[in-house]
């Protein structure tokens, strides 16, 4: 008789027990009870967010491939696999090891889906940097990144960083990678054909892990060590030869499903993999290359070891197969067979130590959280723009925010990631947008990741909306069409109904925004519980997206190129400071709410955008955001340190008052500039799609002036705002 | 059985750029009389003998040859055990 | 003529030489397995960039064991154009083929950017297409960088002209401000004395055309191109 506290302690309620006794008739074995908790947690089942992501659409203008792990779309003759993946628990407490296994996981799914990763994105949340502590977050989670995605040689192009006191005690680390496959050469995750084997590939398994996925992830955080058993280390060595090595399986043709070891490894390898093949599955538990002695059954059915992976391999190619991996001095062992009974049977020591249809395992409950809007909303909306003063001097809150932690250069950090290996990367960091050649074609990949979490926590519905626009319009602003979507959807605890509302909410304004702009959500991930004993973080689903550039020549950066050329703003300033960074870093105000977006202005403001760049009229395209446009500006001059390039601004030409001109964050605007003959034919598509056109000033040496109404309000040096922009953030850690 | 640690540091004239690192750390910290920090490392082998002076000896030459280059790296090492 | 490039596991550059070498320059190419205990008939042989064994116990340090080394060894000592790039300098160093020996960057961390080196000697089988004192813009991307030699091995190199590429300014100025990763003497590339054998830290094959930022890694293809054309 299984005790109630053995249960809880995993997880499982009553009523979820009881199912478990009714499906198998009988008492759950002890590993079999292992396996229900994984398999049924919000981690591995979503079950508390399954109902409402399946608002989510899947179709979009190019076709798309869902898998098991990933997903992506077709372009031509090629797959784009890409996937985001939250490693926010295990970061916080050892943000080395947290960061480098959540890369390496994350590009674990790219490959075993068929696919050779090409490049990596992560979009990162700190707490204030005056804590010592998150400074040694980021620092870890920044080294920890760098030695895995460095040793793998798969570039990291681009991501974000922000910093805000939300995230004092919970961390938010997103990996995505992007990976490339012929699309005749895709695998799923499955198991099928009875009677071929199952093999499994990769590092041994250890005690490591184990547990982690339901203890990690779903209890609250407190900061301290004693978790730091459950915490997997990362071998990048490994891992590396392991790409190798199956995409070299792959080519054989042989392998006809394939499944990375992730979260509650074996358990969730070997239901989900027979699950998807409509199969099932028995294993010999003995047959696993194990690191320690007497491991129990249910420590190998849960184990989180890193650098595994499980094959189905047809019936007599195993030795084909093992001799790959030997090649690349990796163990490969036949540890069992496909089934056609449907069940997932698992022996250890001679006996049956579980045996269940792997069905149920994977059809978990799904639960309907209640959910209720935070009462300190409707206050925290309102804000009086007349009593927030304006600033004497703008240069100072210009300065100010251009070395604000959020909003400074990254170079710190995204030099210690090597961003060229594989020689594709034709955007380097540092621009709205990454952009990664296809070699041999004349086409590229734009790829970004965006979530302004600030606007999530005044509006989560237009919040998200905007997380989406945004990462849109940066791409269009790299010259790319917009292709699809991965979330990583990272929340408070989801049993609190206000937190629920937020998860809610987000969901349906990222799933409105995707279907009006036609994208596909093609991959995602939720992590809840991300919460302090004080706080929940701000709700932040973030959205990494790629983009198609047709002709990779016309691929466009955010800095001016060179003296007088004409610079264009497509969109309006509007009287909205709510949610600023300006009203934050100045005002040290958190209010209001987030800027107002009309999807069918953003729609059009995309697309007028794009054509103008396809067609070789621009410079350069910026899209304004964080800090608005002063700061949007200020990147276009300083953004390339070898080439400032500074600009006259006198034509804004807009009513509200100056702060919110400069510095409120209106969505759908872009900074254009261009030659002067250009001029016409830009205002010509503009017009076209109703888009606002102003000509606000041009570039010229040195200087960034604006001027409103013939009085200059911001004049500052290139060379100054570069070195806010550009040393504070390594001032601010060191 | 033998267990062996084998000490491996920078040579004493190379600039260790970690150490200062620590130190630095270890300052801020207000641990005021650290005059010098040098990383090195420990390598742990477990040898299947009882044969002390072989085990010296192979120890030895494995230092030399591979877990420790000379040109910018010392070692020591010590062996317990029976 | 005949390129090799030689994949040991946790080679990560070797599909980047291979891509400009046969692509690029639309030379032969192949890659050599580390296990393989002789070598075909090569012209020029890539040890390329990457983490060779993880680079777990010091930088080069296991791959400089691997079976393909005795017969690359034999190779450069008949006066075989052997190439190694970042991790493949560090085996060069490793395995004795050049001297001195590779430390920790100066500022203990990864450095991935562009940077400028400065030709110091072009009569080389690798520089004969540059201009002493021209400027090539090639990108680093390492975390042990900082070349160490002693006075006196430094002095010999001097003397027998066997600094390659020194790393300075935009316009040529060679100072520890444009020092990257504390390298003696600014040094970013050394041949061994009879200077068929260069180890270089930037990365050639990622400056191959303009539009990944630069081009002038071809320089160095090419000369070894041109100086093969002479001697083959």
């Amino acid at each position: 008789m299984i005790k109630p506290h053995v249960y809880h302690s995993l997880g499982l309620c009553d009523q979820e027990y009881q199912s478990i006794v009714d499906i198998l008739g009988r008492e759950p074995s002890n590993t079999e009870l292992a396996m229900f908790s994984v398999e049924w947690s919000e981690h591995c089942g979503y079950t508390r967010s399954r109902k409402w992501l399946k608002l989510l659409p899947k179709k979009g203008k190019y076709r798309n491939l869902l898998s098991e792990d990933s997903g992506g779309i077709i372009v031509d003759d090629l797959a784009v696999i890409f996937k985001m993946e939250s490693h926010n628990h295990p970061s916080q407490v050892e943000p080395k090891q947290g960061a480098a296994t959540g890369v390496g996981g994350i590009i674990r799914d790219i490959f075993t889906a068929g696919a050779r990763p090409v490049a990596s994105l992560n979009s990162l949340r700190f707490g204030q940097l005056t804590k010592p502590y998150n400074r040694y977050l980021l620092k870890g989670v920044v080294d920890g990144i760098q030695s895995y995605g460095n040793c793998l040689g798969v570039p990291t192009i681009g991501g974000e960083i922000y910093f805000d006191k939300s995230y004092n005690g919970n961390c938010l680390v997103n990996a995505m990678s992007i990976g490339i496959a012929k699309k005749d050469k895709v695998v799923r995750a499955r198991a099928k054909g009875n009677g071929n084997a199952i093999i499994y590939a990769g590092a041994s398994t250890g005690r490591d892990g184990i547990g982690g996925c339901s203890v990690l992830a779903s209890k609250e955080f407190k900061e301290g060590e004693e978790k730091r058993p459950a915490v997997q280390i990362g071998d990048p060595f490994t891992e590396k030869c392991l790409i190798e090595a199956t995409l070299e399986a792959l080519n054989t043709g042989y392998v006809l499903g394939l499944k990375d070891m992730g979260a509650a490894g074996l358990t969730c390898c070997t239901s989900e993999m027979a699950q998807a093949g409509d199969s099932g599955m028995e294993i010999e538990l003995e047959r696993v290359p194990k690191k320690e002695k007497d491991m129990q059954a249910w420590e190998l059915m849960m184990s989180e070891s890193q650098e595994r992976m499980l094959l189905c391999v047809e019936k007599g190619k195993e030795k084909t197969i093992k001799d790959i991996f030997a090649k690349w001095d990796l163990q490969a062992s036949v540890i069992g067979r496909v089934t056609d009974d449907g069940r997932v049977r698992i022996k250890y020591k001679g006996n049956v130590v579980a045996d269940i249809r792997a069905r149920a395992l994977t059809d978990s409950p799904i639960y309907d959280m209640p959910y209720k809007k935070p009462a300190y909303l409707d206050k925290l909306n309102k804000l009086d723009l007349s009593k927030i003063p304006l600033p004497q001097d703008c240069n100072k809150v210009l300065l100010k925010l251009l070395s604000s932690p959020s909003l400074c250069s990254k170079k710190w950090v995204y030099e210690q990631y090597d961003h060229m290996v594989q020689t594709n990367t034709v955007v380097l960091p540092g621009s709205d947008a990454a952009v990664i050649r296809l070699k041999g074609k004349n086409k590229a990949i734009a790829a970004t990741t965006d979530c302004n979490s600030r606007y999530c926590y005044l509006n989560p519905y237009r919040g998200a909306q905007i997380a989406v626009a945004e990462a849109a319009r940066n791409l269009v602003c790299s010259g790319a069409q917009p292709a699809a979507v991965t979330d990583c959807l990272n929340f408070g605890n989801p049993e609190k109904a206000d937190r629920f509302w937020q998860f809610k909410n987000c969901v349906q304004g990222i799933a409105r925004a995707c279907r009006f702009l036609r994208l596909p959500v093609v991959s995602g991930n939720v992590s809840f519980y991300n919460e302090s004993p004080k706080e929940a973080i701000y709700p932040t689903p973030t959205i990494g997206m790629i983009g198609i550039i047709d002709d990779v020549k016309l691929a466009c950066t955010q800095y001016f190129k060179k003296e007088d050329d004409v610079v264009i703003l497509l969109g309006l300033c509007r009287a909205e400071l709510g949610g600023t960074e300006y009203l934050k870093i100045a005002h040290k105000k958190v209010r209001g709410d987030a800027p107002a977006l009309d999807l069918r202005r953003e729609q059009a403001l995309q697309r007028a955008t794009l054509e103008a760049i396809r067609k070789g009229l621009v410079s350069s395209a910026h899209d304004c955001s964080e800090g608005g446009l002063a700061v949007a500006l200020a990147e276009c001059c300083i953004s390339d340190r070898e080439n400032m390039v500074g600009a006259v601004i006198d034509g804004l030409t807009f009513n509200s008052r100056s702060d919110a001109v400069l510095f409120g964050e209106s969505q759908s605007r872009v900074i254009i500039s261009c030659e002067k003959k250009n001029v016409p034919k830009i205002k010509t598509i503009a017009a076209k799609s109703k888009v606002p056109f102003r000509v606000i000033g041009k570039t010229c040496a040195e200087r960034l002036k604006i001027s409103r109404r013939d009085k200059v309000i911001v004049d500052l040096p290139c060379q100054m705002m570069s070195t806010a922009w550009s040393d504070s953030l390594e001032k601010m850690i060191f | 059985m033998l267990e062996a640690n084998v000490y491996v540091r920078l040579k004493k004239t190379i600039t260790d750029p970690q150490g200062l690192a620590i130190k630095h750390a270890l300052d801020s910290l207000d641990y005021k009389d650290i005059e010098q920090v040098r990383v090195g490392k420990v390598i742990t082998l477990r040898l299947d003998t009882k044969d002390k002076k072989t085990a010296t000896r192979q120890i030895d030459e494995m230092s030399k040859k591979v877990l420790a280059n000379p040109i910018i790296e010392d070692y020591s090492f010590d062996i317990k055990g029976e | 003529m005949r390129f090799g490039v030689v994949v040991f596991p946790g080679s990560n550059c070797d599909q980047d030489c291979f891509y400009v070498i046969r692509d690029r320059l639309a030379q032969p190419v192949r890659y050599i397995w580390h296990k393989d205990k002789r070598i075909a008939d090569y012209d020029c042989i890539i040890l390329p960039g990457g983490f060779s064994y993880g680079d777990y116990l010091r930088a080069g340090a296991i791959a400089r064991f691997s079976p393909i080394m005795k017969p690359i060894i034999d190779f450069a000592h008949k006066g075989g154009a052997v190439l190694g790039i970042c991790n493949g300098f560090q085996i060069l160093l490793e395995a004795g083929l050049l001297p001195g020996a590779m430390l920790r960057n100066d500022n203990i961390h990864f450095i991935c950017k562009y940077v400028y080196t400065r030709v110091e000697n072009d009569s080389t089988i690798f520089t004969n297409s540059c201009k002493k004192g021209q400027i090539l813009k090639i990108p680093i991307a390492h975390n042990e960088g900082r070349y160490y030699i002693d006075e006196n091995g430094y002095s010999r190199l001097k003397e027998n002209k066997q600094i390659v590429l020194r790393y300075c300014s935009r316009q040529g100025v060679v100072s520890d401000e444009y020092n990257p990763n504390g390298a003696k003497g600014n040094i970013a590339g050394i041949v061994n004395e009879r200077g068929n054998v260069l180890g270089m830290m930037p990365h050639p094959e990622r400056s191959p055309e303009a539009s990944l930022g630069s081009d002038d890694g071809i320089y160095l293809f090419d000369s070894i191109i041109t100086w093969l054309r002479k001697v083959i």
